[in-house]
């Protein structure tokens, strides 16, 4: 079984890995790089838990091969804080108490940052429409969706 | 332990809102979830299951997938020895024996340096099976030719007892008065039969863990669990280890509802790693999740209720029929005495069958078997409100049970918090908003029992003042959070200054899992307690330092001060004074207690909800939804209000998509979050919650666990909302269009 | 003397009733006795079982003391989510 190189940028680092040719991005973040922040909730793109983005598009991360990532970026929730300092969605998810078990939320952080940044000033409804690939049973959405709202605009006013 | 201050209290900190502790590790991918932990060396185990859904295994043979490289170790039923008594049934789910019970059942499993050969090995393992014909309807189940699981399973609390096995595992039966009696009172009776399908707890987390267990016997096992300590007793069980053995360290849990209170793979990574001498993680797929895990129980249910024209209800009966999976022990026990719980009856009988079919064994989901029953029972009562002609609120409150009254289950009530709950939704804005074409609104009250339990905590004070505290409950929904603000109101410091950790099994003694809505009344009523004995301790250092007695000494806002004029002129010592000179007064200061905590209150909740249904497609959206419910006291209202939303929106997905469906093969059809469909975001509105408080007389601070009665009403508020704007009343969950389509157009042909 | 309330399905091991006294002054001697009275019951106590006593549930406190005159209900072993 020859491993595949591959060459790409996570969270802004450069980094270099070998991965089989059917392992999934997912798993060669969370075997090989010991970036365990994207879980698995099912394997086959219907829960979000694994969301990261390539080259700043939203995917789930076990629909993308490892070898994909060649000469592209991606970032995961590992690298949505600056050092020590929060961004505003991670504030605000627990100010809002929008995580309850928390397995979900590094996808939703995921999601609501790319989604942030293609509209700084969504409503209500594109809050919920974006974030419905992303599964959460804890928390029936509400706080959320409040959070999302409130780390919007307090990123719009800092602007 | 009795409420503080039966006429009042106030808090400094109890019911704010502050920042969960574990918050910051969960929002930056560092909190550690079971599958998240890796060992030296470690290996990949995975399960071969059973592709029938009844089948006798004749012989496995294991020789190929053995001889692979790479392979480890493989254990079948020959690796588990034969257990008789409670966990009988347990450890023949972790691994079949004779038979194969379910599509999925565990028949063996490899351990292997990866995962690509653990799964070749797997299909290497040839399995001879005589397959049996299967059932996995509870009807189908119970008819007597059915094809029998169990031959030495005889109904139970039938009389004579059964000379033939069959799939009904037992007959349970509550209620007092004369049914018969109280329905020749009644002006109006309706009866009606329901039927809901299986649904999962759909925990995003699948089931992980990893084992380790060395030569000299000692094991490690790291898991996502509701409780630890169950585990590792279970599993020493299982495995024929001493308990002190087995060390069980709970990871962070990404959502249990009742479905992480059982073992499945823990007891198999654990012989996998005894066998090969290795670290073995198990990770569930989400098939697997689905196919192997334990769901709720598909039921059918039958009610009658008889009513007065003055909205007085003189009579109510029901049949509730649940299949419990492969072996017996569905919740229908506990679905037949909560079906009438809500109602002061002087006539009520409820009569519950447990029965068993080819699917897996059904596990806790919150509030286990009550919002079937309440389904069935809610439902009646909005139809019997609406033949005579009176607001469904007011037929509630003209028979909601309150102190005093004989439960449908037995006990007397004390102080109860139903009729507050209706009130407060008579009153909601919600109640009174304006209602468009094709949208109706439908309103339900629910029940729970609550819990208390097994409970055992450590409270240390560090050098600086500041205080560790351990418990033994895994945190499911931000408790460590109510922990260390019950901990710091009792002790006078700042809540930041007490950090809460969940320790692992060989740390505290034996806690009680992390169910029956016990975490923040049980481990909160410990906490409390720890933290009085610890300032007792304290108070005792001081008055060592001032050389007076203890007796004289008193605790307030975090200072340890002298009694009285006559105990003495000193200046006040802080918790942080006496903490940092232990050493010279006698050593570490900690508060400990081990309680098996009685006094856990009933709660009770109503919703109201509205839908719309779009006539053209059937399909429905819930515009509108409150959830009303009484805490007791909220300790951390943003978590009350937590689980209050989320039992909502599991019981719309419950009302409204979410199904097991077996094909003709007895197969598990949609084992997977595509076809099993959860609600999601853009399917739901906002869920308003208001808290009631009515203090249980059980607890210090008056708190009623929280957690699950809120999932009881919502199948029933969303079927009466359902039933109104399609002016059909609907009797099958989940309400999915084609069912709402059909039903609308049967009633506009009548 | 205790006056305990069963639960329906248990009056089959009680010849039929679902109200039985026996003399007990705690929650351990009241499931023993019970049990020696009614063979038939033994089954369920060993397989556990949830007592109330004036309106409060108890699911393992042998030394809780049942006070003369309290209401006691037999109620099966509950568990929650």
């Amino acid at each position: 079984m020859s491993k595949v190189r591959v060459s790409t940028t996570i969270n802004g680092d450069p980094v270099e890995y070998l991965c089989a040719a059917e392992e999934t991005l997912l798993d060669v973040l969370r075997d090989r790089l010991g970036l365990t922040g994207s879980k698995e909730g099912c394997g086959t793109g219907d829960c979000g838990a694994c969301s990261v983005t390539l080259d700043g598009r939203l995917v789930c991360s076990c629909l993308v091969l490892g070898a994909e990532a060649e000469g592209r970026e991606v970032r995961t929730v590992e690298g949505i804080a600056k050092g020590d300092q929060l961004h505003p969605l991670q504030r605000k998810f627990i100010e809002h108490a929008a995580l309850q078990c928390g397995i979900c939320t590094p996808g939703f952080l995921v999601a609501s940052k790319a989604l942030l940044e293609r509209n700084p000033n969504p409503t209500e409804h594109e809050i919920r429409f974006w974030l419905a690939g992303n599964l959460c049973r804890c928390t029936g959405y509400d706080k959320i969706v409040r959070a999302v709202v409130s780390a919007a605009a307090e990123m719009r006013e800092s602007r | 332990m009795p409420l503080d201050n039966p006429k009042g209290q106030s808090f400094r900190l109890v019911g704010s809102r502050p920042d969960r502790p574990d918050g910051i590790d969960k929002v930056t991918g560092r909190a550690k979830f079971g599958a998240d932990m890796s060992a030296p060396g470690m290996l990949v185990g995975k399960l071969l299951r059973s592709p029938h859904a009844h089948a006798r295994i004749r012989r496995i043979d294991i020789k190929k997938a053995l001889a692979l490289p790479g392979v480890k170790a493989i254990v079948t039923r020959d690796d588990f020895k034969e257990i008789e008594g409670d966990l009988r049934d347990v450890s023949r789910n972790v691994m079949a024996r004779d038979k194969a019970l379910y599509d999925g059942h565990a028949v063996a499993a490899v351990a292997a340096i990866d995962t690509a050969t653990a799964r070749k090995a797997l299909k290497l393992i040839k399995v001879d099976y005589e397959i049996l014909p299967h059932v996995t309807d509870v009807e189908e189940a119970m008819k007597p030719g059915a094809p029998v699981l169990h031959s030495d399973l005889f109904t139970q609390g039938v009389e004579p007892t059964p000379k033939k096995p069959s799939n009904i595992a037992k007959r349970h039966e509550f209620g007092h008065g004369d049914v018969a009696k109280g329905f020749a009172q009644a002006d109006v009776v309706v009866e009606r039969k329901f039927k809901n399908e299986a649904t999962h707890q759909g925990y995003i987390e699948p089931h992980a863990c990893l084992a380790s267990v060395g030569n000299d016997g000692q094991g490690e096992l790291w898991v996502c669990t509701q409780g630890h300590y169950a585990v590792r007793n279970v599993c020493a069980s299982l495995l024929g280890m001493d308990v002190s053995k087995l060390r069980v360290t709970a990871s962070e849990i990404g959502g249990g509802f009742g479905g992480k209170t059982t073992v499945f793979i823990e007891p198999v990574a654990l012989a996998l790693s005894r066998k090969a001498g290795k670290p073995v993680k198990i990770v569930m797929s989400r098939e697997e999740v689905f196919r192997a895990s334990g769901p709720t129980s598909s039921a059918t249910v039958w009610v009658k209720i008889g009513i007065k024209k003055d909205g007085r209800i003189t009579a109510g009966d029901a049949v509730l029929k649940y299949q419990g999976g492969a072996f017996p022990g569905s919740p229908v026990d506990m679905g037949a005495m909560s079906a009438f719980a809500c109602y002061d009856l002087e006539n009520v009988r409820a009569v519950g069958w447990d029965v068993v079919v080819n699917r897996p064994k059904q596990a806790a989901y919150r509030a286990p078997g009550a919002p079937i029953s309440a389904f069935g029972v809610e439902s009646v009562i909005d139809e019997l409100a609406q033949k005579i002609g009176m607001d469904p609120i007011e037929v509630r409150l003209k028979n909601a049970a309150h102190e005093g009254t004989e439960s449908s289950y037995g006990p007397t009530y004390g102080v109860i918090g139903l009729r507050a709950t209706i009130e407060a939704a008579k009153v909601h804005p919600h109640y009174k908003a304006p209602l468009g074409p094709n949208q109706g609104r439908g309103i339900a009250s629910g029940f729970w029992f609550n819990f208390g339990g097994q409970t055992c905590v450590s409270l240390n004070i560090n050098i600086d003042g500041t205080v560790a505290l351990a418990v033994g409950t895994p945190d499911i929904g931000g408790s460590r959070a109510s922990m260390c603000l019950m901990a710091a109101e009792e002790l006078g410091i700042g809540y930041d200054q007490v950090r809460t950790i969940v320790a692992d099994t060989s740390s505290l003694g034996y806690n009680d899992i992390s169910e029956g809505s016990r975490v923040t009344f049980s481990t909160g009523m410990a906490t409390i307690q720890a933290a009085r004995d610890a300032v007792k301790k304290l108070c005792g250092r001081a008055a060592q330092m001032w050389g007076i007695s203890p007796e004289a000494v008193l605790w307030e806002n975090g200072h340890a001060k002298p009694a009285g004029a006559n105990a003495g002129d000193f200046p006040p010592l802080s918790l942080a004074d006496i903490a940092k000179v232990a050493a010279n007064t006698g050593g570490p200061i900690a508060g400990h207690c081990e309680v098996n905590a009685e006094g856990a209150g009933v709660s009770f909740s109503t919703h109201l909800c509205d839908v719309e249904i779009d006539p053209e497609t059937g399909f429905t959206r819930v515009i509108r939804y409150t959830v009303i419910q009484d805490a007791g006291k909220a300790i951390h209202p943003s978590y009350v209000e937590g689980q209050y939303q989320g039992g909502a929106v599991q019981g719309i997905g419950w009302a409204l998509n979410e199904e097991y469906i077996y094909g003709a093969d007895g197969k598990l059809q949609n084992a997977g979050f595509l076809d099993y469909r959860i609600p999601v975001a853009s399917d739901l509105p906002m869920i308003d919650t208001v808290i009631v408080e009515v203090p249980n007389p059980g607890h210090p601070y008056g708190l009623r666990g929280v957690g699950e009665t809120s999932i009881v009403p919502p199948l029933a508020a969303v079927a009466n909302a359902v039933s109104a704007a399609a002016k059909v009343r609907m009797t099958e969950i989940p309400m999915s269009p084609p069912k709402i389509l059909k039903a609308m157009g049967e009633a506009q042909r009548r | 003397m205790v006056q305990v309330v069963l639960w329906g399905s248990l009056k089959s091991a009680t010849g039929g009733a679902t109200k039985v006294e026996v003399e007990a002054a705690n929650i351990r001697e009241l499931l023993s006795r019970l049990g020696e009275k009614h063979p038939g019951l033994k089954p369920q106590l060993d397989r556990g079982v949830s007592v109330s006593i004036d309106g409060k549930i108890y699911r393992d406190a042998w030394f809780q003391p049942i006070p003369p005159g309290s209401e006691v209900f037999l109620l099966p072993r509950l568990a929650g989510g």
